[in-house]
């Protein structure tokens, strides 16, 4: 069986405040992660306040942008075309939803490692999703 | 302050109705209230307390249906967990009961599921949906995600998952309602159509119209009742996230929902001779029947196999309507069907084939939302008096 990536419409992300300087990186190609200067730990999805220690000293790093698959499920039936939706655990330790592109879906396996990609989005920033390492 | 012993359950009703045209939302909710009110002996009149979730209409929590019905109310409550949203009110209720707040609490939960699962909106303020929605999160593939890490850590297998829908439909054939009657083998479940790797179709629950109500009394009021008596030992509710990114997916909210109520009524899991576990997805009931204590952690799998959740066959007789997998999950949301069959039970009035012999202790047990992002938990055990 092989089930080849195909591009799909990506709707626009609506943004809440404070949400554009992450998708304005991905537009740059780069993946940030909120950091905590307090406790000294990396959240995800961002936020102001770290959901660890409550701290407001949140800041921005820039991921590199390596990870490995936690999960993964190809979605057949849901929409004109399959796609793969995942977590990935970050090399810095969070993990993030998001899909797994540019390969033969039926490849993906728990455990593989992968590096960040960007697809754009319609009309929109560009998204973090991940191919195979 | 506990519930133990300071709420019944004193009427059930699930509309018969798994496909419905020629209804108003409104209507659906207040037959199926009627239809409890009548179930328990009391009437509209008795009404002291409302308890719906976001399935009822209007933008006000309850205040729209109490208006229609022509409650006079003084209490209310509109918890919105999903699919768990009735078992956290019967807890609720139960609770208002005990602080002296109502002794007659109704709740409701109907409407028409069968256009599809409601699709989160796009420009809402939930904070997490920039950072998931363009990856095309839907119901199915979110429970997914869980199954397939639970297969990677502990070997569980898509046999494993289908023994568990093949149980509901040994059940189903019994109940006359039931949107689908037809038994199914575990080949069966392993040839319907992939959806979302590792679940096939037949590990996803039904879609259908309908609904139904509970009505929670005080003890004084239950005593004066003709209906056999159930009452409330123990509840306990605890959503699950992502922890920040700690993501980890195998397991659910019941580890936390289920010693609580577990504590408060006094029982062990071998205790429990009856389970309502909710079957969104065949992983969901393998992972809270992991979580409340049935079996080790990554046992799941082989806990639910050999038709071990058969009634009159395996130790554990689960969802002996029919459940999710076949019986009916209305507007999408299943919780109230848990706590109905878990009373049925209790009463001995399931189907004869179904019913379970001395039935005195039960539980049910309700996830809602995604296994894999956001869910509520919430789990209720029952005792017959």
């Amino acid at each position: 069986m092989s089930t080849p990536y195909q591009d799909r419409k990506i709707p626009a992300p609506k943004l809440n405040y404070g949400d554009e300087t992450y998708f304005d990186a991905a537009t740059q190609g780069k993946l940030l992660v909120k950091y905590c200067k307090d406790c000294g730990q990396y959240h995800h999805y961002p936020r102001a306040l770290c959901p660890f220690c409550f701290s407001d000293k949140t800041e921005w790093k820039e991921s590199k942008g390596t990870g490995t698959v936690y999960s993964y499920s190809v979605t057949r039936a849901s929409g004109p075309k399959p796609y793969a939706i995942a977590y990935v655990t970050l090399d810095e330790g969070v993990t993030m939803l998001t899909n797994i592109v540019d390969c033969d879906l039926d490849t993906i396996r728990v455990g593989q490692k992968v590096v960040v990609t960007f697809k754009p989005s319609e009309d929109g920033p560009a998204i973090p999703m991940f191919k195979l390492a | 302050m506990s519930i133990k012993g300071k709420a019944y359950i004193a009427g059930i009703f699930e509309h018969p109705a798994r496909k419905i045209e020629n209804k108003s939302l409104a209507q659906l909710h207040a037959e199926c209230a009627k239809g409890a009110l009548e179930d328990a002996g009391l009437t509209i009149h008795d009404v002291d307390g409302y308890f719906c979730s976001t399935d009822a209409p209007g933008g006000l929590g309850g205040i729209n249906m109490i208006d229609y019905m022509g409650l006079t109310v003084k209490h209310s409550d509109s918890t919105n967990t999903g699919g768990s949203s009735y078992l956290y009110l019967v807890a609720h209720a139960a609770e208002a009961i005990a602080a002296g707040k109502c002794s007659v609490a109704l709740i409701t939960c109907a409407g028409f599921g069968r256009p599809g699962t409601i699709v989160r909106e796009l420009d809402s303020a939930i904070p997490d949906t920039p950072f998931e929605m363009p990856y095309g999160p839907v119901t199915v593939n979110l429970y997914a995600l869980a199954a397939m890490r639970h297969m990677y850590e502990f070997g569980t297998t898509n046999e494993q998952m289908a023994w568990v829908k093949v149980a509901a439909s040994q059940h189903a054939q019994h109940n006359p309602n039931a949107y689908l009657k037809k038994v199914v083998t575990v080949q069966d479940v392993l040839n319907s159509p992939m959806i979302a790797d590792p679940l096939h179709r037949m590990d996803c629950c039904v879609v259908t119209d309908g609904g139904g109500a509970v009505i929670v009394v005080s003890p004084e009021i239950a005593k004066t009742l003709k209906r056999p008596l159930v009452k409330l030992i123990g509840a306990g509710e605890s959503p699950k996230g992502q922890m920040g990114g700690k993501v980890d997916i195998t397991y659910t909210g019941a580890v936390r929902s289920g010693p609580i109520a577990f504590a408060e009524a006094g029982v062990k899991p071998s205790d429990i001779k009856y389970a309502s576990i909710y079957d969104s997805f065949t992983i969901t009931v393998i992972m809270t029947l992991e979580d409340l204590g049935f079996c080790k952690k990554g046992e799941g799998g082989k806990f639910v196999m050999d038709g071990n959740l058969i009634s009159g066959v395996g130790k554990l007789p689960f969802n002996t309507d029919g459940g999710g997998l076949c019986n009916n999950h209305p507007v999408n949301r299943g919780g109230i069907t848990k706590i109905i069959e878990a009373v049925r039970q209790l009463r001995g009035e399931a189907h004869p084939m179904v019913q379970v012999k001395n039935c005195d202790i039960a539980l049910a047990h309700g996830t809602g939302g995604s296994l894999s992002t956001r869910h509520g938990s919430a789990t209720l055990i029952m005792e017959r008096e």
